[in-house]
């Protein structure tokens, strides 16, 4: 029971600081603290050579342009040596055309997976899940998803909750159901009675009081 | 390691970043900014440099030491 615990490790929440780490990757040893002023997006699958996996890391590899033009890094992780991860990306590259641009760590002691609750022994005692982190410039966690082994994520969704959240840190706004960036945005409910009779007159799209859109 | 080989010569990527502290670029934004490499690489690469004894560091700038120097001519 111990060493399932050990293996959970913490689970970590929205708001709180990310995890420190320094860990070995494709592209050398890297630190969380090298992405400072960026946001990240650290996501872990379960294992090299996996069909779910090699399709993920070829769509995280078409959007990654997309993401760069928002200032988004990347950054892989599983529990699989470095040479697996050479491997498996040179395969990718060889068999597919896409050469994969980011880097991956290579999390043999399943550190950086403990440290963000990345295994979920009722999935898997041994492979990461599939998690997603994203982490704004100041390394604050904003987002976390988590997919079974047998789904693979969804790249649109992933870069709508950038755009979202980079438009509410903007704007100081939210963003409603299945907003897309044009569409119009949440406008945060008033705190008191009087910015609440206010709110009305502020001509803002009102289906009530607590329930007002713009456009930006 | 990403920018020194295992027989310790530097990378391409890590030739790079040498010439650019060489010009007398030294924080990681500006050498990242002259090589085209992203933030992330340059801060872990700068940091690889220096414990390799290729740069070293002052004042969050880095510049060469003299057997990174010689090393990149």
């Amino acid at each position: 029971m111990e060493e399932v615990k050990e293996q959970i490790g913490h689970m970590p929440r929205i708001g709180e600081p990310a995890a420190p780490f320094e860990a070995v990757t494709t592209h050398g040893v890297l630190k969380l603290e090298d992405f400072k002023g960026s946001w990240l997006i650290l996501f872990s699958h379960p294992a090299d050579f996996t069909p779910v996996c090699t399709t993920e890391f070829i769509a995280f590899t078409e959007i990654y342009p997309e993401l760069q033009k928002r200032g988004v890094e990347l950054l892989g992780l599983s529990v699989d040596s470095v040479s697996s991860h050479i491997a498996w990306v040179r395969n990718c590259e060889e068999k597919t055309g896409v050469k994969i641009p980011f880097p991956i760590i290579a999390d043999l002691n399943k550190e950086v997976a403990a440290a963000y609750g990345m295994i979920h022994p009722g999935q898997s005692k041994t492979e990461t899940v599939r998690c997603v982190f994203i982490i704004d410039p100041n390394q604050k966690i904003r987002t976390i998803l988590y997919y079974p082994l047998t789904t693979g994520r969804n790249m649109d969704e992933i870069l709508r909750i950038i755009d979202a959240l980079q438009t509410t840190d903007k704007n100081g706004v939210a963003t409603p159901a299945n907003w897309r960036p044009g569409d119009k945005v949440v406008v945060p409910p008033p705190n008191t009675q009087e910015m609440a009779e206010e709110r009305l007159k502020q001509g803002y799209e009102c289906t009530d009081w607590y329930l007002c859109k713009k456009k930006l | 390691m990403a920018c020194i080989s295992p027989d310790g010569k530097p990378t391409e990527s890590g030739t790079k970043m040498l010439r650019a502290l060489k010009s007398g670029l030294g924080s990681p934004e500006e050498v990242a900014g002259d090589t085209g490499l992203p933030l992330f690489r340059v801060r872990s690469g700068l940091r690889e440099l220096a414990q390799a004894g290729l740069a070293i560091e002052k004042d969050g700038k880095h510049e060469l030491t003299e057997t990174g120097a010689k090393l990149i001519g």
